[in-house]
């Protein structure tokens, strides 16, 4: 078994933003032939390291548009380095967003088996959790009704319940946890702790600095896409506190 | 070769996602509707009652049994159209969910394509009710036609990941792409006789028009009730897979960046 479940290595994330965007061929095709075409890049992330061992709960801190969301999007390999390296060891669950693959069209039913295969679950791993999932949404009721006509809570309570059913080596949440009610968000915490009890890794991204500090026991705080400080919980919490006034 | 494996095995993976999203496209398109899957029948065959109402009147003076000759070119055409025109938009479409979790892009572009598919199976059982009213003669070459279904089913998937990618970096393809269509549709011998087109023209058609192929094959077997000649059939499956590696290559070149354009 590999020490390490997220080794990044001076990963550099860029964007390529036209200074005005261009998504057609005419506009590209005039912009082209005047000049006009002129691209800026964006460094995302620049030279950001981060090595988290087996079981470790790592918080990702930070003011918006420090490249939080975008360093979580790299290790679930939703979008690729343009310098560096990710090595992930494991099964990653991203709850980046609860429920981005529901089809509102769909009953509940049918969306438990389109999410979960999203998710990268087999037909029958689902037909034989499926009990658990509703269950933990609490969703009986509704299991055939539309997704569209669920409030957003409901629908937040099933994503969380379907993505944390994989018992992921590495789980990925990303603020989805503003949602649901306070019994929810109890229940949600429980299960997160549960799954770290069982050797989960968990990256969390919060702005809740006393939730960060009751689930996380080690914290890297990005600043414009840079690593300002990493290490102990505690310590970088306070410092960041301590910044921001 | 490792690295081939490890497809294999991601595709595996994911298999069941292609099921689930072809089975939702399915569902979705009929729920609600009182005939259901009677529609994926009742709909060509109506389209095919006012073609040949119009154009039986025009062209079929020297075509014997005209529903049967224009239904055979109609179904492959339109399953050609609508499954690229779908799979064009797969991997925009999909943008808010590409954003958020890892998966195979390919498996959207893949999964239009094939719900295309099922529904042009499906519309075989319009072909027979056409073929038994005209009294035509069911020949046993008929039940070949699975050989042109996957053929065209590999062209299209190819044509389909070469359009979803340009679509991420430019959307109006989507109109050109319409205009294309149509012209691609004249250009077919779907309403009328190859033979009557002039030579130079038939030139082209028989030797650039890939859809000229299937629907060739597919009127031999079905139509004319004879094994395809090897030209069409060796040509249409060339054809097919050199449109797949094609697809294939400026999706993979691209699929890294498509996250920076949805």
């Amino acid at each position: 078994m590999e020490e390490y479940a997220i080794e990044v290595d001076n990963l550099t994330i860029r964007f390529n933003l036209a200074s005005e965007k261009v998504d057609n061929l005419k506009e590209y095709v005039i912009k082209l032939m005047k000049k006009e075409l002129i691209f800026q890049e964006f460094l995302a992330l620049q030279d950001v390291s981060l090595k988290v061992k087996r079981g470790e709960a790592w918080a990702l801190i930070g003011v918006n548009g420090s490249g939080k969301s975008t360093l979580l999007k790299a290790i679930s390999g939703i979008i690729k380095p343009y310098k560096g390296t990710i090595k992930v060891n494991g099964e990653i669950a991203p709850l980046i967003e609860l429920g981005a693959g529901f089809d509102q069209n769909l009953t509940a039913r049918e969306n438990i088996y389109l999410n979960g295969t999203v998710l990268g679950n087999s037909k029958k791993f689902m037909d034989e959790h499926f009990n658990e999932i509703v269950d933990f949404a609490e969703l009986w009721d509704f299991l055939d009704t539309p997704i569209k006509n669920f409030s957003s809570g409901m629908s937040a309570r099933l994503g969380f319940s379907i993505a944390t059913m994989v018992r992921p080596d590495i789980l990925i949440v990303d603020e989805i946890l503003a949602v649901g009610d306070f019994l929810f968000q109890k229940k949600c915490m429980e299960r997160m702790e549960k799954l770290m009890g069982s050797g989960t890794t968990l990256l969390f991204v919060s702005h809740n600095v006393e939730t960060v500090k009751k689930i996380c026991d080690h914290a890297l705080w990005l600043d414009k896409g840079r690593v300002k400080m990493s290490g102990d919980v505690e310590s970088v919490c306070n410092a960041y506190a301590d910044y921001k006034k | 070769m490792k690295i081939w494996i490890d497809r294999i095995n991601i595709f595996l993976k994911y298999k069941d996602l292609l099921y689930q999203l072809v089975t939702r496209d399915i569902k979705l398109k009929y729920r609600r509707s009182i005939l259901g899957y009677l529609w994926s029948v009742l709909n060509p065959l109506f389209v095919m009652i006012i073609m040949t109402i119009v154009f039986s009147t025009m062209f079929s003076r020297n075509i014997e049994n005209f529903p049967v000759y224009l239904f055979t070119g109609k179904m492959l055409f339109d399953f050609l159209s609508v499954s690229t025109t779908q799979a064009m938009t797969s991997v925009t479409g999909n943008a808010s969910l590409l954003k958020k979790t890892y998966v195979p892009k390919y498996i959207f572009t893949l999964s239009k394509v094939t719900s295309c598919m099922v529904d042009l199976v499906f519309s075989f059982g319009a072909l027979l009710i056409v073929m038994l009213v005209t009294r035509a003669h069911i020949y046993w070459t008929f039940w070949l036609f699975p050989i042109v279904v996957v053929q065209i089913y590999i062209f299209c998937c190819g044509l389909g990941f070469f359009l979803a990618e340009f679509n991420v970096f430019f959307r109006d393809v989507q109109y050109i792409y319409h205009a294309v269509i149509t012209a691609w549709m004249y250009l077919t011998p779907i309403f009328y006789p190859v033979e009557s087109l002039p030579d130079t023209v038939q030139f082209f058609v028989k030797g650039l028009n890939p859809v000229y192929y299937y629907v060739a094959q597919f009127r031999d077997l079905v139509y004319y009730g004879r094994i395809p000649g090897w030209r069409v059939f060796w040509g249409g499956w060339i054809i097919a897979f050199v449109m797949l590696a094609f697809g294939l290559w400026t999706f993979k070149k691209k699929q890294d960046e498509f996250i920076l354009y949805i």
